[in-house]
């Protein structure tokens, strides 16, 4: 099943990276997809044992937390966009340490990316239980141990625990 | 398209600055992440291109391929002092 | 005012947001006083700024088969541009490189 979803992945992508739709080239695509497949199914997906249906659910509620992110990106930009315009550079750097409870691999990397992208923070270090965090003023430190962003990973990603 | 090409223009002028970095910058570590944000830079160049010569689905491509070879090119750059662990 | 007419002004607005978050990042990178303060400005700014040009090139393109290839280019970045700056800050980390903390006493601002 698996192996047929990562066939229908990779053939959406030749077709948008060809953009051609005749005959030989849609042949060539499904053959390569198979070919590519074949070796390389078992590293797009990390837990083999889920079913697809989970998997679509998972799917769609990492879309919402993707625009959720959009938004809080915007937000981040325009706070360090007032940072770096203000004559005084008002920043106060320092590196904090935030507990996480987080389990799966996929969370951890989601988070640490979603850190790195929003207000000010950026991850330096993962460490088993907690991260390192760069914080650029105190302000967005306090934002990030309330917590808000772990518990919306924690609702996409480990929803069975 | 005339838009376009001031556009660009003044995206080299960004890149010109972030060279200034690039080249003086106290430490290694702000080189890499100049160079890295030079590279961002020039895939939106390659677009811009692509649309002042009215061929954008060839330039598109370029662009693509680029943005991947910065990516690797300044992953291996920081991996090196990683395993380093020193930036004399 | 035509269809077209609102297109080309949709997508000259989202170019120039995009260009507004370029320069934010490299005036950040000019300002900022130790390395990781710098990847704040290059990490964040680069990536909003590629996603509003990107936007805004695909709507004065309008939408076809050449749009998915444009949504690419952000879909990669947006895994990419982390990556990179933690892994530049996390070379720092390792090679024990001292953040810069704000003093007590006036004249900070210098930037090197």
């Amino acid at each position: 099943m698996l192996y047929l979803t990562t066939v229908v992945i990779l053939f959406i992508l030749w077709i948008v990276m060809s953009g051609i739709f005749d005959a030989f080239h849609l042949t060539i695509g499904v053959l390569m997809s198979f070919f590519i497949a074949h070796f390389s199914w078992d590293l797009l997906f990390q837990n083999t044992k889920m079913p697809l249906s989970e998997r679509v659910g998972e799917f769609f509620r990492f879309l919402n937390y993707v625009f959720w992110l959009i938004y809080q990106i915007i937000l981040a930009n325009l706070h360090v966009a007032r940072l770096v315009l203000d004559p005084k550079l008002p920043i106060n750097p320092k590196i904090i340490r935030v507990p996480t409870k987080l389990t799966k691999d996929i969370s951890f990397v989601a988070y640490a990316n979603s850190i790195t992208l929003t207000p000010g923070t950026i991850t330096i270090g993962v460490e088993r239980d907690h991260l390192l965090v760069h914080a650029i003023d105190d302000r967005v430190a306090d934002d990030l141990f309330s917590g808000a962003m772990e518990r919306r990973i924690a609702r996409v990603f480990e929803v069975g625990k | 398209m005339l838009f376009f090409t001031i556009v660009s223009f003044y995206l080299c002028v960004l890149i010109f600055i972030n060279l200034y970095r690039a080249i003086y910058g106290p430490d290694i570590l702000t080189r890499i992440a100049a160079i890295n944000a030079i590279g961002t830079k020039t895939v939106m160049i390659l677009i811009l291109i692509g649309f002042i010569y009215g061929r954008v689905e060839m330039f598109i491509d370029i662009a693509i391929v680029y943005a991947l070879l910065s990516f690797i090119a300044t992953i291996v750059a920081a991996k090196y002092f990683l395993t380093r662990r020193s930036i004399e | 005012m035509t269809f077209h007419t609102i297109q080309i002004i949709t997508a000259g607005f989202f170019i120039l947001a995009g260009l507004f978050f370029f320069t934010t990042a490299t005036l950040g990178l000019l300002r900022f006083p130790d390395f990781y303060c710098r990847l704040h400005a290059t990490g964040k700014g680069d990536t909003l700024g590629t996603l509003l040009m990107i936007v805004g090139f695909m709507i004065y393109e309008g939408f076809h088969l050449l749009s998915l290839k444009f949504i690419l280019i952000p879909l990669f970045l947006f895994m990419a541009s982390p990556t990179v700056t933690h892994s530049i800050g996390r070379a720092g980390v390792t090679c024990d490189v001292e953040p810069w903390e704000k003093k007590e006493q006036s004249g900070t601002e210098e930037t090197e």
